[in-house]
């Protein structure tokens, strides 16, 4: 799905009415290209006194070979544009201490190159040890989300929380936060807890590993499989049989072994579990990608729509999580992911049974990962905004135009964005990830 | 309550089957039943007499034909004095109206009774649009001249495109076929596999034919001696060159060779207790023992059309005390190869037996030497209420031939239906 506008913004016509009118001026993103390099600029590290995560973050950037300098504040005078700016926040321990930001960020927002990445690391505020630590750590969710409106040109804004002791888990975060594969994570907050240490080669963080994608015929699906199976796993592709076809061509393309079943079907978790154990000895990675929409007001709704969308969206993954569980089929050290959406956070109207089940998806995620600590499996969600799909294609013009541009970076998202982002919660490296619902919807101004 | 009577299996007589607007083209649904019933009263000497029920059906049917048994009874060379009724239950029609007689005779409501179908897929009941159909009634109730104008000023060009019957669920609007086809995925059902299920339905139909077996089974009827759709010199090499006709690209496996054509024809079956036909000369050939009908929710995708069968028949197996190797032939009626192959799967399939049937193990293997060992309908051809009939008739005549033996009959049926029975002796 080509977006025409953006295409004709790039002209030179183009430019002139958007700069006169005031138009909205979205900038293609970058996105990762296997073996280029984590990023492909300057970084700039800013910090509140010297902290462990402050040091964690300035060896990873050594460690994927990143120029970077530091500095406390007044970094215009460097002369240089900075590809990524990186603050570590997680030393406030008062509301004082958070002019560091102003004085950081003032001088140097504005040379921040095109696709340029802003990370302020914190400290997770609930676990702070006093109340002015935590009054200060929430505040610069604040901060955060505003400068990701302020920011220009496909530039990005995070903020990622750390558990104390936690953040030798930093690194598979941090490189998902600087690298293009987080083109269109925009605004959001990550949390990182302890966990085990699992050192991986950072360009095949998945070899070894066997990864279950649902839905993986067309789409999301099919990109998150291309994805998982880019960074080493071997895919199970399940989809409906009415998508044999498609499906086959996928999996014959990535080599790993295909499974054709409705994710509703009454045996579908046992179905699944005894497929992984007999042809993969077991399960590493589950990605809960299938989902429909049967969008109708709620005066309108019919049975079977509602019905349709709560199993397949909804009760299907939940069974299957709890079947792959019980049965261990799912290995300890494992990673479940969810995709739930943005209408599942903001609502939308005419999709009750679909924001329904995706706010459902949340809850899962919620309920689960606190229980599954014990096993070191973790579990995430994503919840796509407007990504560019055959599905979105098909949504009437005028609708398609608002939903693409009410984001701070003025389009949709692209399939390959909510599978990087799966992909950084696939990796055995953010053992420290968990029970996180990370929006891929370029700030989306829907509930925010 | 008296106690029930054993149901025999006396006789059967069926016309042979023909495809789709050839032999039997302007043959309708009356001309064949009634041609298949006279051919069963000549073999059983019942000319003149009175039965106690014929029980009968069509699938496509015109609305004309409402009440069809009784019409084709008395055009029939049985005495005017039988009743008779229609029935309908798509594929499994045939096998559900022996079920109803046995049932009767079981309860000494009658003595004998006559089983059958009909089916005609070239004389099909074509209708007028809804639309059309409107105006022509209410063209009627209009009672005077410048209404009835009024009323015919509705008609539109678009009036004159009929309504055909189609081969399709209404309430998923994907064909049979295309339903088979998904099973199949779901199964894993190799197109090899589904060629090799109909080269043995061509082949052991062929040999029935060469060794005299269908010859008290059926009356040529309009020149046609044989099934119509039978190749006896097809060959793996043949139908492995067909293309497929359900499902899409590489995944597809389905084709003309291993799904039944569209058949015009008729069947019939005797059935009565053992006294009743002692005293008419006619011998038992099998038994009617158990039956069993199940459905699925196949709407929402969960389960697939065809598969109510493999529902059916362990329901059919706990009650009877037996278990799925106790029988000696399995007739399991080849609506498409792929149907065939897929319950058979499903039965071997722990997962499935426990998830799906609620059962503590799967059913099991059955010896595929002993499945439809006189062919069935890939050979043989489906007009769709006839094949049960044929079915029940065969397989008694088989285990009569053996001199006894237990038979499964299984038949899967629109609308996710499935209609079981087993014949013994």
């Amino acid at each position: 799905m080509t977006d025409r506008y953006q295409t004709f913004t790039r002209t030179p016509l183009g430019q002139t009415l958007v700069k006169n009118l005031g138009l909205p001026d979205p900038t293609p993103l970058q996105r990762w290209v296997e073996g280029s390099p984590v990023i492909d600029g300057p970084v700039v590290f800013g910090a509140i006194g010297e902290t462990d995560a402050g040091k964690a973050i300035q060896a990873l950037l050594r460690d994927i070979g990143a120029s970077f300098s530091t500095a406390t504040e007044g970094v215009a005078s460097i002369g240089i544009r900075p590809k990524a700016l990186v603050f570590d926040a997680t030393g406030a321990a008062t509301t004082a201490e958070l002019t560091s930001l102003q004085r950081f960020f003032s001088p140097v927002i504005r040379q921040l190159a095109a696709a340029g990445r802003v990370i302020v690391v914190g400290r997770t505020p609930e676990l702070a040890t006093s109340t002015e630590q935590h009054v200060a750590q929430r505040a610069l969710e604040g901060f955060t989300r505003s400068l990701g409106k302020e920011v220009k040109r496909g530039a990005t804004v995070n903020l990622v929380y750390v558990a104390p002791d936690a953040h030798e888990q930093l690194d598979s975060t941090l490189r998902f936060f600087l690298s293009p594969k987080s083109a269109y994570v925009d605004g959001q907050v990550a949390r990182i807890g302890t966990g085990p240490l699992v050192s991986n080669d950072p360009t095949k963080p998945l070899a070894g590993r066997a990864a279950l994608v649902t839905g993986a015929a067309r789409g999301i699906g099919a990109s998150i499989a291309e994805t998982l199976a880019r960074d080493g796993a071997t895919i199970i592709g399940v989809d409906v049989p009415q998508n044999a076809d498609p499906l086959r061509k996928v999996m014959t393309r990535l080599g790993g072994s295909e499974l054709l079943l409705d994710v509703t079907a009454v045996d579908a978790p046992q179905r699944i579990a005894a497929h992984a154990q007999e042809q993969h000895g077991g399960l590493d990675i589950v990605v809960h990608n299938a989902g429909i929409t049967r969008d109708k007001r709620l005066a309108n709704m019919r049975t079977d729509a509602w019905d349709a969308v709560l199993d397949v969206n909804l009760r299907a993954p939940e069974r299957i999580t709890h079947h792959l569980l019980d049965s261990k089929a799912l290995k300890d050290g494992g990673s479940i992911i969810g995709v739930s959406s943005m209408a599942g956070i903001a609502g939308n109207n005419g999709q009750t049974n679909y924001a329904t089940s995706k706010a459902g998806v949340i809850g899962l995620i919620q309920a689960l990962a606190p229980k599954l600590a014990e096993r070191n499996i973790r579990i995430n969600a994503v919840a796509p905004g407007f990504i560019e799909t055959e599905m979105t294609a098909k949504i009437p013009f005028t609708i398609r135009e608002v939903g693409r541009r009410i984001n701070s970076l003025q389009q949709g998202g692209l399939p390959i964005d909510v599978a990087e982002t799966i992909a950084w919660f696939a990796d055995p490296a953010s053992a420290g990830v968990t029970g996180n619902v990370v929006r891929v919807c370029g700030q989306s101004m829907l509930g925010a | 309550m008296t106690e029930t009577r054993k149901v025999a299996v006396v006789a059967g007589n069926r016309i042979p089957f023909a495809r789709q607007d050839k032999t039997y083209r302007h043959s309708s649904n009356s001309d064949m039943l009634t041609a298949a019933l006279n051919g069963l009263v000549d073999r059983a000497g019942l000319g003149g007499q009175e039965v106690g029920e014929v029980v009968a059906g069509a699938v496509l049917k015109h609305a004309r034909d409402w009440n069809m048994v009784r019409e084709v009874v008395l055009g029939s060379k049985l005495a005017a004095t039988t009743p008779a009724f229609d029935i309908q239950q798509a594929c499994g029609t045939g096998l559900e109206a022996a079920i109803l007689v046995g049932n009767k005779i079981a309860l000494g409501q009658i003595d004998a009774g006559i089983a059958g179908g009909v089916d005609t897929a070239s004389d099909a009941p074509v209708a007028v649009n809804d639309h059309l159909r409107n105006v022509l009634l209410d063209l009627n109730r209009a009672k005077t001249y410048p209404d009835r104008l009024k009323v015919l000023a509705r008609v539109r060009p678009k009036d004159v495109v009929p309504e055909i019957p189609r081969n399709a669920e209404p309430r998923t609007g994907k064909s049979m076929g295309d339903h088979a086809a998904l099973t199949a995925l779901e199964w894993g059902i190799t197109r090899e596999a589904q060629d090799e299920l109909a080269y043995n339905s061509h082949i052991n139909l062929a040999k029935s034919y060469d060794r005299g077996f269908q010859n008290d089974l059926i009356t040529p009827y309009l020149g046609l001696e044989k099934d119509q759709n039978l190749r006896p010199d097809t060959s793996l090499e043949k139908l492995a060159q067909l293309r497929t006709v359900y499902g899409k690209g590489e995944t597809a496996t389905m084709t003309a060779g291993n799904s039944t054509p569209l058949t015009d024809g008729a069947s019939t079956v005797l059935l009565s207790t053992d006294e009743w036909a002692r005293e008419r000369g006619l011998r038992p050939l099998a038994y009617l023992t158990h039956s069993q009908t199940a459905a699925v929710d196949y709407v929402k995708g969960a389960e697939g059309l065809l598969m109510a069968p493999a529902y059916a028949v362990p329901r059919m197996l706990a009650r009877a005390g037996l278990t799925l190797q106790d029988f000696d032939y399995y007739e399991i009626h080849e609506a498409f190869a792929s149907q065939v192959l897929s319950t058979l799967k499903a039965w071997e399939d722990p997962i499935f037996c426990k998830e799906r049937l609620g059962l503590d193990a799967p059913l099991g293997e059955i010896d595929r030497d002993k499945l439809n060992v006189n062919g069935s309908s890939l050979a043989a051809g489906h007009p769709f209420a006839a094949t049960g009939g044929r079915i029940v008739a065969a397989l008694a005549k088989q285990l009569d031939e053996n001199g006894g033996g237990r038979g499964l009959i299984s038949i899967c049926a629109a609308g996710g239906q499935g209609v079981v029975a087993i014949l013994e002796k």
